[in-house]
């Protein structure tokens, strides 16, 4: 089962080769991946996530700001009852930041240097399909494989 | 009408509602095609047949997504709440996509009258036409006033999606190799509006002056809709006030000839032909592997062809 992903820039960053390299290894790997292009904002990233009822997000923030992106994305998904979407990113983060973003509910951070086939391993092994079995399951996902 | 399914009963009462959390999870449950999806449908089809369902298609560069995009501006304008479904094909090699439409729609991400879901392939066409369809009917239960369904034509009336929308909008655009003759027949047949995109490019009018010919080479009777060629530049958004016009003067035609029974009655044919080929399919998909493997390997060995093959399914598993 395919996962359906959202790629997003949230912000003023205007470096987007790294986001589209990860949008085609995804493809390529058999998912769906909606690519909603630079300057974002963190609204309606979550807008769009929730309408391709997507099973996971994820951000790609060069610009330095991912402190306040990333949080304000989890901050608005919890807004929407939406927490089961995962989320994970990458871009220029220093480690210390990696683990503050782990901390409020990042998923994973790739950092430079990573290949795209272990950013495509981790989303196929963390990234889980929707659970359809009754009404309350529904908002949960199936945390291994579909 | 409620059923014993406590998850299509939330659904459907979050439909009604059009709650967006509940139209994108029947969505999913649609694209998933559940056994749910027949329950859920069922008890939301009476909601559904008020919206103006508006196919677009054309080919690839045509700027489809970007004229979609400035439609629902134009409709959002006159107070029109918008459902769009944006169809891109499912690599046939990986069974991935890249669902590129939406990028051109993030203007509208605020604006909580616009719905817009991007749907891949998946491969099968008849299963592309029934996601895309049942979509159609849950925006449209959810009270979307206007819904698009933007997709790549080929052309194959049979198949294709946009057999089924009650309007269908053809683009092309100037300078895209022989542009016209690129619309295959069938394109050309099906179109209630031609719009010519990126008619600020060279070339447009030589495009319009090719459609018009070719229009005429069609001959339509009298009391026929004339079908209008339109030019538009949808980046600026040159001409959509007129496209979004001319779709409901189309609609208004239609209502008032009758014409809008005809397709509606049409796409009731479509769409129970499709869902008996898909109970046959899923019957078919339930024969069991071995049994279903060793039927092939007596047609390959040539001992039985395989509409005798089929056949002995269809009275083995009452397919």
């Amino acid at each position: 089962m395919p996962r359906r992903i959202i790629l997003a820039k949230p912000g003023l960053d205007g470096h987007d080769r790294g986001a589209k390299i990860v949008a085609r290894a995804l493809r390529d790997a058999g998912h769906e991946v909606i690519y909603t292009g630079l300057r974002q904002t963190p609204e309606s990233i979550v807008a769009t996530a929730i309408q391709e009822d997507a099973d996971a997000i994820g951000l790609s923030v060069l610009s330095g700001a991912h402190l306040s992106l990333f949080a304000r994305v989890l901050s608005l998904l919890s807004e929407q009852k939406a927490v089961d979407i995962v989320i994970f990113g990458g871009g220029i983060i220093p480690n210390d930041d990696v683990d503050r973003l782990r901390e409020i509910g990042v998923a994973k951070i790739f950092t430079p240097g990573t290949s795209t086939q272990e950013i495509v391993n981790w989303v196929e092994g963390n990234v889980g399909c929707r659970v359809i079995d009754d009404d309350k399951r529904f908002r949960e996902r199936n945390s291994v494989n579909c | 009408m409620s059923t014993a399914d406590p998850l299509v009963n939330a659904l459907t009462a979050g439909v009604l509602a059009g709650e967006i959390p509940a139209i994108a999870r029947s969505i999913s449950l649609v694209e998933r095609g559940d056994d749910r999806v027949r329950a859920l449908l069922s008890t939301l089809h009476p909601s559904a047949g008020r919206a103006h369902v508006i196919g677009v298609t054309g080919p690839a560069g045509s700027g489809k997504s970007t004229l979609v995009a400035a439609l629902t501006t134009a409709l959002r304008d006159v107070g029109r709440s918008v459902g769009i479904i944006a169809v891109d094909p499912s690599s046939s090699y990986t069974g991935g996509a890249l669902l590129g439409d939406r990028i051109r729609m993030l203007r509208h991400s605020g604006d909580s009258a616009v719905f817009m879901r991007s749907m891949a392939t998946r491969g099968a066409i008849g299963g592309l036409a029934r996601a895309a369809l049942d979509g159609v009917t849950i925006l449209d239960a959810a009270g979307k006033d206007t819904i698009i369904l933007e997709t790549v034509g080929v052309g194959q009336s049979e198949v294709d999606v946009m057999s089924v929308a009650q309007s269908v909008a053809v683009v092309s655009v100037p300078d895209l190799g022989d542009s016209v003759q690129a619309l295959k027949a069938g394109l050309l047949e099906i179109a209630d509006v031609h719009v010519v995109n990126k008619s600020d490019r060279e070339g447009a009018d030589r495009t319009v002056k090719d459609l018009l010919e070719m229009l005429r080479l069609h001959h339509r009777a009298a009391g026929q809709w004339n079908v209008p060629i339109l030019k538009t530049v949808a980046t600026d958004g040159t001409g959509v006030d007129v496209f979004r016009d001319a779709l409901d003067q189309h609609r208004a035609w239609m209502q008032a000839n009758g014409e809008l029974k005809r397709r509606d009655r049409r796409l009731s044919v479509a769409r129970v032909k499709w869902a008996f080929a898909d109970l046959a399919e899923r019957r078919l998909r339930a024969v069991p592997e071995a049994e279903f493997e060793a039927v092939i390997d007596r047609v390959l060995a040539r001992k039985i062809d395989p509409y005798t093959a089929a056949r002995e399914f269809q009275v083995a598993h009452s397919v």
